[in-house]
């Protein structure tokens, strides 16, 4: 019991993704600030944020219903943590998991997002209900791809739906990003995760200049820190999970651990810059780029992985 | 028709740089309907033109608009100059201008900026405004201010532009030309932009007609209409250019005729400087002595459209009646018709497509008795009542002062 509790808590779960998570968060925003020929922030900023949240004053909407208001952002920092051990300890090897729990992950990254609408409609802020339909429309239209492309994976590397064997099979017949479905299955998984995180261009549930951060209007104080900190968990565990389907995963023994960082900080970096690069959409375009685009991306990935390409 | 809820934009919003409120009734994602309310910040700057001698009335003018400073002081010297029916110097007209134009430049980088903003494009805006620096920077030298240029007064300008001064704007308006493309580009071959503009708060001429809706907001809609062309004030009517107009009507079509028109407004400079260089340094302004009685109508071509100033003197040193029109009074009503039947993020994005200046907009309402003929709700009721809300929204929340 001991260690499955050190495991949620301190690591890969709770305290380690979410400095880890932090640091990224702030590459992120320091990329993004160059790119706009912008100071940026000091490394400490994700710390500082979240710190000074804690201490600011939550106020909880008297409209709305304020212990699912108060219990949304405590589920949603549960479930990013709990995907955390779930995604990192095949990935980083320290322990092989079960089969089937690629099967267990998906239903687990689904938490933070659900919880954010469950948290949304419970403020009772119209924005915030625009915001909760927006990212519910969302879910539907990425989830699809998503599943898509993990079956292409699992077809890949033989039928298993083991997150740790998925990984062994990459280190014996080098990386799935190599091969041809594996390079469309890439470009369809990062949208999604681009989706997922709710950055540009998919960032309509938040749309600042629309809805005022939609989802999120109502939170602050101590809410508002736990989304962000089940965000900056987000930011590190979904890369890593890619860093895992694609790219053999992470590994922090010798010099493999520069690699590991190379390999995070590459997905991370093409996240940034899809998001400072474009507008927001649509919520109507994104659910047709996710249905038609991305899911023909996605089947062409599994037609191409069934002949072995 | 389903459940209708209030999506409220403002009065405290980040699509908005000013304090004002639109109610988009929405079902679902659409917009079925919009009301919007002004009068947040209302300042009276007419009434306080009154008190002010015909000279001072520049700077209070200047202050309408934080951006676009200089068509106001423009509109009221082409009406005072109309009254004292002066005809300034050739060389007071380039240079207002000169400073008109670069004023549209600096006017037209900002919305450019602001509409990524509004899109969650954070990079275009933030290039938009690095870019916008220089121009700014140029206001200072040839001006003395970033802001607010206090560069226009009765019979001419303040400043003179040196050689000097226009061999370094020339330098300057180069590197804006590079930029511009720069911008151009990211905006015209954007296919997401393309994507999420096409077809976006779509005006017809017909409604331009109907709204009187002016500047680029008309000119995207493919009616041909600017004051520079159709009555010529300063110096436009030396100056080779064309009016930019676009089709479509939509929001990618007024961002097209910005931008086209900021290498109008780059050429426009040039040629002035041109002039000034052929011209003798000699006066940029004549003196005019007094203001005689009678009525001026001055206007300008702001960055936003028609500005329109009226002004009534009886012979003393200050005008008796002072009207404004700003071109966001008659753009802002055309929401109604580019926002009501899109959805809420189209929505965003087409009230802030006419570049609504809400501070140029401000109205007063006075509320006289039906019966009695008498003045409601004068100053004094209006404090009583304010007064009796707060002390109302104290006791509720228990507060003692």
């Amino acid at each position: 019991m001991g260690k499955e509790i050190f495991y949620f808590l301190v690591f890969p779960g709770l305290i380690f993704s979410g400095v880890i998570g932090g640091i990224l968060s702030w590459i992120d925003r320091k990329i993004t600030a160059r790119v706009q020929f912008r100071q940026g922030p000091p490394f400490f900023q994700p710390l500082y944020d979240f710190v000074k949240l804690l201490a600011k004053e939550t106020i909880i909407p008297s409209r709305g219903s304020a212990t699912t208001f108060v219990l949304a952002p405590v589920f949603a920092l549960f479930g990013a943590s709990i995907s955390a051990v779930f995604i990192l300890l095949p990935i980083l090897g320290v322990e092989t998991g079960f089969a089937g729990d690629l099967i267990v992950i998906i239903y687990l990254l689904n938490i933070p997002s659900l919880t954010f609408i469950i948290g949304a409609l419970a403020s009772g802020n119209p924005l915030a209900a625009v915001g909760a339909s927006r990212e519910m429309k969302l879910i539907l239209s990425y989830e699809v791809p998503f599943l898509l492309v993990l079956i292409s994976i699992i077809i890949k590397a033989g039928m298993t739906i083991n997150l740790a064997e998925i990984i062994e099979y990459q280190a014996a017949n080098g990386a799935f990003i190599g091969s041809l479905s594996g390079i469309i299955g890439f470009i369809t998984i990062i949208m999604c995760i681009q989706a997922k995180l709710g950055l540009v261009p998919f960032d309509m549930a938040e749309g600042e200049g629309e809805i005022c951060d939609g989802v999120i209007i109502e939170s602050s104080g101590s809410i508002l820190a736990m989304f962000k900190l089940t965000k900056y968990i987000m930011l590190f565990i979904l890369p890593a999970l890619i860093t895992g389907l694609f790219m053999s995963g992470l590994s922090f023994v010798g010099i493999n651990i520069l690699w590991s960082i190379l390999k995070i900080f590459a997905v991370l970096l093409l996240i940034t810059l899809i998001r400072n690069t474009n507008p927001r959409v649509r919520i109507k375009q994104a659910m047709k780029f996710f249905w038609v685009w991305m899911n023909l991306f996605a089947i062409i990935s599994i037609i191409l992985a069934i002949f072995g390409l | 028709m389903g459940k209708k809820t209030i999506v409220p934009i403002g009065p405290y919003h980040p699509l908005l740089e000013e304090p004002e409120f639109f109610k988009l009734y929405c079902d679902g994602e659409t917009v079925v309907d919009m009301e919007w309310e002004t009068g947040y910040n209302h300042r009276g700057i007419e009434k306080i033109c009154e008190s002010k001698t015909f000279e001072q009335v520049f700077y209070v003018v200047e202050r309408i608009c934080g951006i676009c400073s200089t068509s106001h002081p423009f509109a009221y010297a082409n009406a005072v100059e109309s009254i004292a029916d002066v005809d300034i110097p050739l060389r007071a007209k380039l240079i207002r201008s000169i400073v008109g134009e670069l004023e549209r430049i600096h006017s037209h980088l900002l919305w450019v900026g602001l509409a990524g903003h509004f899109l969650g494009y954070n990079t275009l805006f933030m290039w938009a405004w690095k870019y916008r620096e220089p121009v700014l920077d140029m206001f200072e030298i040839i001006t003395g201010n970033r802001n607010s240029y206090a560069m226009f007064t009765i019979g001419g300008v303040r400043r003179d532009i040196t050689a000097e001064q226009a061999t370094q704007l020339i330098k300057v308006l180069d590197d804006v030309k590079v930029k511009t493309d720069l911008l151009v580009g990211a905006v015209m071959d954007d296919p997401v932009i393309h994507a999420r503009l096409k077809g976006v708060g779509v005006l017809t001429a017909k409604d331009i007609h109907d709204f009187g809706a002016v500047g680029p907001t008309a000119r995207a809609s493919g009616v041909k209409i600017d004051v520079r062309r159709d009555d010529p004030y300063a110096a436009y009517d030396m100056l080779d250019w064309k009016v930019i107009t676009a089709q479509g009507g939509g929001v990618f079509a007024k961002a097209e005729v910005r931008l086209l028109e900021m290498y109008e407004s780059i050429s426009m400079i040039k040629q002035c400087l041109e002039f000034l260089k052929k011209e003798e340094p000699g006066d940029i302004k004549v003196k005019v002595k007094d203001i005689p009685p009678g009525t001026g109508i001055g206007h300008a071509e702001a960055p936003r459209g028609e500005v329109f100033h009226f002004v009534k003197s009886d012979g003393g040193n200050s005008p008796i009646r002072h009207k404004i029109r700003a071109p966001s009074y008659t753009c802002i009503p055309t929401f109604r018709k580019s926002c009501i039947g899109g959805t809420i993020s189209d929505a965003a994005i087409a009230t802030a497509a006419v570049d609504p200046c809400y501070c140029c907009t401000e109205r007063m309402t006075q509320v006289y008795d039906h019966r009695t003929g008498k003045r409601m709700m004068n100053a004094v009721e209006l404090i009583k009542l304010s007064q009796q809300k707060t002390d109302e929204i104290r006791k509720k929340l228990k507060v003692k002062l």
